[in-house]
Parts: C-alpha cells; structure tokens; sequence
C-alpha cells in the first residue's frame, strides 16, 4: 500500500476532528500508529484514565493491609508522579479544590506538571476534602500527601 | 567550581559514589530515587532526597523528563547521571542544556554519534584507528552477503547498543536469518533503534579499553583496564594494568584512545573499548562508552586521582587537575563484583532482603558498597551489591587482598556469586595472567554444582 504525504495529512485532519485518543493502521508492509498526546481539543489539560493517585493508607503506613481503614478514618489522595503542584487550571483562577469542597471519584483535584505537560489528577475517591497538604506551584515527590479526604 | 547543588537520578553504591564525591567538593547533592529506594544508604547520605516515581525503572529513573523537573524543583544546576539508566541518554543531556543545567557528561551530540556504534566505527576508521570488518545490513539478503565476505562465524549486533546487550553469534549462514530477527526485535526493544551491523568475530578476543579524560583544552589517558572475565558479556572481574600486554601494545592502545577522544571533540570522563585478538596481538576499536564506569575504582587506585571529582570539575567548566605528565600508575589493582546472583541456579537474579553482609576490612582492599544487614535488593534493577578493589604492589599480592576478603565476606539473605569468583581468582588460567572473554564461560560455566575445596 503506498501513502502518499496527502494521505497521511488527510488521516492527521480525521485524528484531529475525533476525540480518538489512538489510531493504528496496519497492512503489509506499512503500520501506522498516531497518539495522542499533551491537550485534547480545546483543553488545557491532558485527561489520564490510568493515573490514579489515591491509595487508602497514612503516610509512612504503606504495609497497611488492603481496605483497611487508617487511625484516623481519612484517605489521601497521593501525588501519582513527581511534578509541580498546582491547585487551579490557571494562576488567578479559583482553586479546583477548598478545604470542604465535596469530591467524586472523576473530580479534578489539581494539576501536576512535568516539564510543560499538564496531568490532571482526579480525587479517586468520594467524600469532603478536609485538608490540603502541599502549597500551590511547589515540588510534589511520587507518592506525596496531596490532599486529605474525609469519605462518605 | 560554578556547580552548587548536583542532582543525582540514579541509585545503589554510584549514588553513593556521586554524593560522597560532591560533599568532598563542597558541592550540595539530592538524589533522585524510586519509591523502593527511598530509604536506601545514597537517599539517606545526600542533602535532599526526591522520590521520582515507582520501583520500575520505566516509571522512574529512565523518565528524562521528570528527573529534568525534579532537579529544576529542587534547585540544582548540575545532573550527575551515573551509570546505566539515563548515563548516555542524549535526550536528557539535551533537555537539562535546554533548561540552563549541566549536564556531567559529553554533549548531547557526541553522546549520539557514540551511541550509535556504526557512526563510531567509521569516525574511528577516519581517525586512523583499526576497526573490525564490519558493515550495517539493511536485510537478510544483505546479511549473507556480508557474512560471506567477512567470513562465519560472525557478530550480529545492534547499531543502538553498548553494555554488552544486543549481542548475537552466528556460527553459519544457517541460523544468520533466525539470529537477526532476534537480535532486531531484543535491540528496538531495549534501545528503540533496530538497525544491525555484522562484525568479524574474534575467537580467542580480551576486552581492554582506555580511560580518557578531557577538559577543554587537553585530552589525557589514565591508563588501560582489562576486563576479559566476562559471562554473557557482562564483565564480573577487572585489572588494570592489563596484564601480558607488551610495552609497546599498551603505548599504541593509549594512544590510539587519545587520537579518538580528539577527533570527535570529546569532553569530560571517557572510556574506549578495544577488542585485543590474544592470537596475533592486534587490537580494534569497539566503541566509547561517555559516562563513568562501574570499574573506575581500579584505575583510581593507580593513579589516586579521584575520577567522579574530576568529571564534576570539568563538567563546571575548570580544567582537569593533572596534566599527562603527571599521571603515574603505581602497583597493580584487580576488581571483583559481588552480585545478587545464583550461581547454582544458572545466575538468576536473587532479589530479597539482606539479613547479614560483613566483608572484612583489609589494607588495600577498597569496598564501594550500598548494602548492609537490612538492605532490601528490588528485582527491577541489576543485582550489583558491592565492588572489591585490591591493590598491591603486583597483580599477585593484588589477587591475594582479594581471596583472603572473600574468604572472609559473608552475605545472608540473598545468593551471591561469591563462590565463582574465588574460583577465579584460584584458578591457575587466571593466575597466569591474561585469559580470554570466553574464558569464563568454557572453564568455570558448564560446572555450576563444582564444590570448592
């Protein structure tokens, strides 16, 4: 199969008119994969499924056994990679999140950044938030204390 | 020095190496880890520690992009990568320029042209060195055609390779086609680069190679190590100097490292690897690794020059704190590395938690170690737990340090390859001197279960 310049321009204008977040073509001899990646359309923020930041353990209690509850009842929501911390879209704009906001699992809690890339985080889990553990534009470590959650 | 604070994305007894060498400089260091690594001894001795992501190296110390994030947030301006992960990452030496860090290590251009093995040979070959037969092979077609010419049995090996992967043997043109196919999928697999290149095999072959070092002004030589003891490719005892090689083999291999880092305009550590043939005593270049090695210590043990120190000076922009006159190589050095690796059960690595590690402390032993009773060995990373360095006045006494040290050396917890190692250093073969790559593996691999009396 032979593709011309013309071809491939015509599959990035299909891409880019389609919420598609991968497309592979394969035939003999010729495969094509485009990903995309950095903002959807006329988003400011990248949308990752996979990144889940919440884990059901205190801080320093990573043996913690699987559903059980910590001491004091809260969940933490947890940085799921190394970044700068920000707590709203953009600077000057409210906070995604305030000390009693409520917060599904699918609600943006802050951004993290990795050298231009913006990742939102989803709070993972339902409940108020009751604290917030890291001031805006710092560095957050893997697997630091973003938030405190006060569940359902 | 203008470095201040160092950032050092990496783990175990280099980390280690690294922070120790800047906190001699005065210089600040954070290390950067993964999650299983946090409490390990190098997070625990720099001045700042950051996690950068989960135990698998994909998620964490291979991410260039978060280790340049990481050391931008916690103020450094230097990124010492170490060895393995992101050493001879081009992207990353690129991306810290782009961010106004530097980077220890060669530019992001001359870590590309030396990471690609078919550009260094032919930069070689311009320059006047000898290189093996050799040629890329775009197919199969390509392949016997060249193998022919050069003659079997032949190398197979990838054009994005180094460290000894990527390596396939083809004794005829019968499995040449089955061999590439491998060799082409392991190296776009490990290096996301599947072009091949075909190379005459060395039969009886000793691998020595040449530390460089160059500032901007000057390029000097440290001397030759010789690291023939090797299983898979992968070296387990090193010396310095290399030992039966003739005055004037030595002089022309250090020389010809020289004439190599000049032409490609290399700066800081170096090291050029040559193919010595044990037969007719000529040598060929291999490739040049642009980052510290794992075997430095021998080398540093000759010379007492501290190579970590000086590559953090370069990289700071001052000039390298001995000339070529002044580089005197006293005595003779032999490393072994102890690893978390079962020898009995076809080296598979032994990962788990140390419960006892005692390795006596003698004159003229060097320990370059991160492990202790307690330390857990992740099964992500290479099973490296310590590094013995003997030195002595000769390569026996050398030997000697290091027999009377592992006979003494305990580890529980975890296998280790302790016992192949004395059966090295034991062996007559070895004793006399030089042995061949292949050595290791025909002598000692095919008796596992061997009992040492």
């Amino acid at each position: 199969m032979a593709l011309s310049n013309e071809d491939v321009r015509e599959i990035l204008r299909i891409i880019d008119t389609t919420p598609l977040a991968e497309l592979r073509i394969e035939t003999e001899g010729f495969s094509l994969q485009v990903l995309r990646q950095g903002p959807a359309m006329g988003d400011a923020v990248s949308r990752t499924p996979e990144m889940q930041g919440v884990r059901e353990t205190a801080p320093g209690a990573a043996d913690t056994p699987a559903g059980a509850a910590p001491a004091d009842g809260l969940l933490t929501v947890q940085a799921p990679m190394l970044g700068i911390f920000y707590r709203a879209e953009s600077p000057g704009q409210p906070p995604f999140v305030e000390v009693g906001s409520r917060v599904e699992p699918d609600t943006t809690v802050c951004i993290i950044e990795v050298m231009k890339m913006m990742n939102s985080v989803p709070a993972g889990v339902s409940g108020t938030i009751v604290e917030v553990c890291e001031e805006n534009a710092g560095l957050v470590e893997y697997a630091q204390p973003l938030f405190r959650v006060q569940p359902e | 020095m203008t470095i201040t604070r160092v950032f050092v994305p990496n783990r175990g007894e280099i980390a280690l190496r690294i922070v120790r060498a800047c906190r001699k400089l005065g210089v600040e260091s954070v290390v950067g880890t993964s999650d299983v690594d946090r409490d390990g001894v190098a997070a625990l001795s720099a001045d700042r520690a950051v996690c950068l992501g989960p135990g698998p190296a994909a998620d964490s110390y291979l991410r260039d992009d978060v280790v340049v994030q990481a050391a931008l947030g916690t103020g450094c301006d230097a990124i010492h990568p170490g060895y393995g992960f992101l050493s001879e990452s081009p992207q990353l030496a690129r991306r810290a320029r782009e961010h106004g860090l530097v980077f220890v290590g060669p530019s992001p251009e001359v870590i590309e042209l030396a990471g690609d093995k078919v550009r260094a040979r032919r930069e070689a070959a311009r320059a006047g060195l000898a290189v093996l037969a050799g040629q890329e092979v775009q197919s199969a077609a390509d392949a016997h055609e060249v193998a022919e010419r050069i003659g079997y049995p032949i190398l197979v090996k990838a054009a994005g390779g180094g460290g000894g992967r990527g390596i396939k043997l083809a004794q005829s043109s019968t499995r040449l086609e089955e061999l590439l196919a491998l060799a082409g999928r392991e190296a776009s697999a490990a290096f996301g680069d599947d072009r091949l290149y075909l190379e005459r095999f060395i039969a009886a072959a000793r691998h020595v190679e040449v530390q460089v070092a160059a500032d901007e002004h000057d390029v000097i030589e440290l001397g030759e190590r010789d690291c023939s003891v090797q299983r898979r490719y992968q070296k387990v005892i090193e010396e310095a100097p290399a030992p039966s090689l003739p005055e004037s083999a030595r002089d022309a291999l250090r020389t010809a490292a020289v004439t190599f880092a000049r032409a490609i305009s290399y700066r800081n550590l170096g090291t050029v690897e040559f193919v010595l043939d044990a037969d007719s005593g000529r040598f060929s270049f291999l490739e040049m690794n642009c980052r510290i090695q794992v075997e430095h210590p021998v080398t540093e043990a000759l010379t007492g020059c501290d190579l970590v120190c000086e590559q953090l000076r370069i990289a700071g922009g001052g000039s390298l704190s001995l000339s070529q006159s002044q580089v005197a190589c006293e005595g003779h050095a032999v490393e072994c590395r102890l690893t978390a690796e079962d020898a009995e059960r076809g080296f598979r690595p032994s990962p788990g938690t140390i419960s006892r590690f005692s390795i006596p402390l003698l004159p003229g032993l060097r320990i370059d170690t991160h492990c202790a009773a307690g330390t857990r060995v992740p099964p992500f990373y290479d099973s490296l737990l310590a590094k013995l360095i003997g030195h002595g006045a000769d390569r026996a006494q050398a030997i000697g340090i290091l027999r009377e040290a592992l006979e003494r050396t305990e580890v529980v917890g975890v296998a280790t390859n302790r016992e192949l190692l004395l059966r090295v250093l034991d062996h007559p073969d070895f004793a006399a001197g030089a042995v061949t790559t292949g050595w290791l593996e025909e002598t000692l691999g095919a008796l596992p279960q061997a009992v040492r009396q």
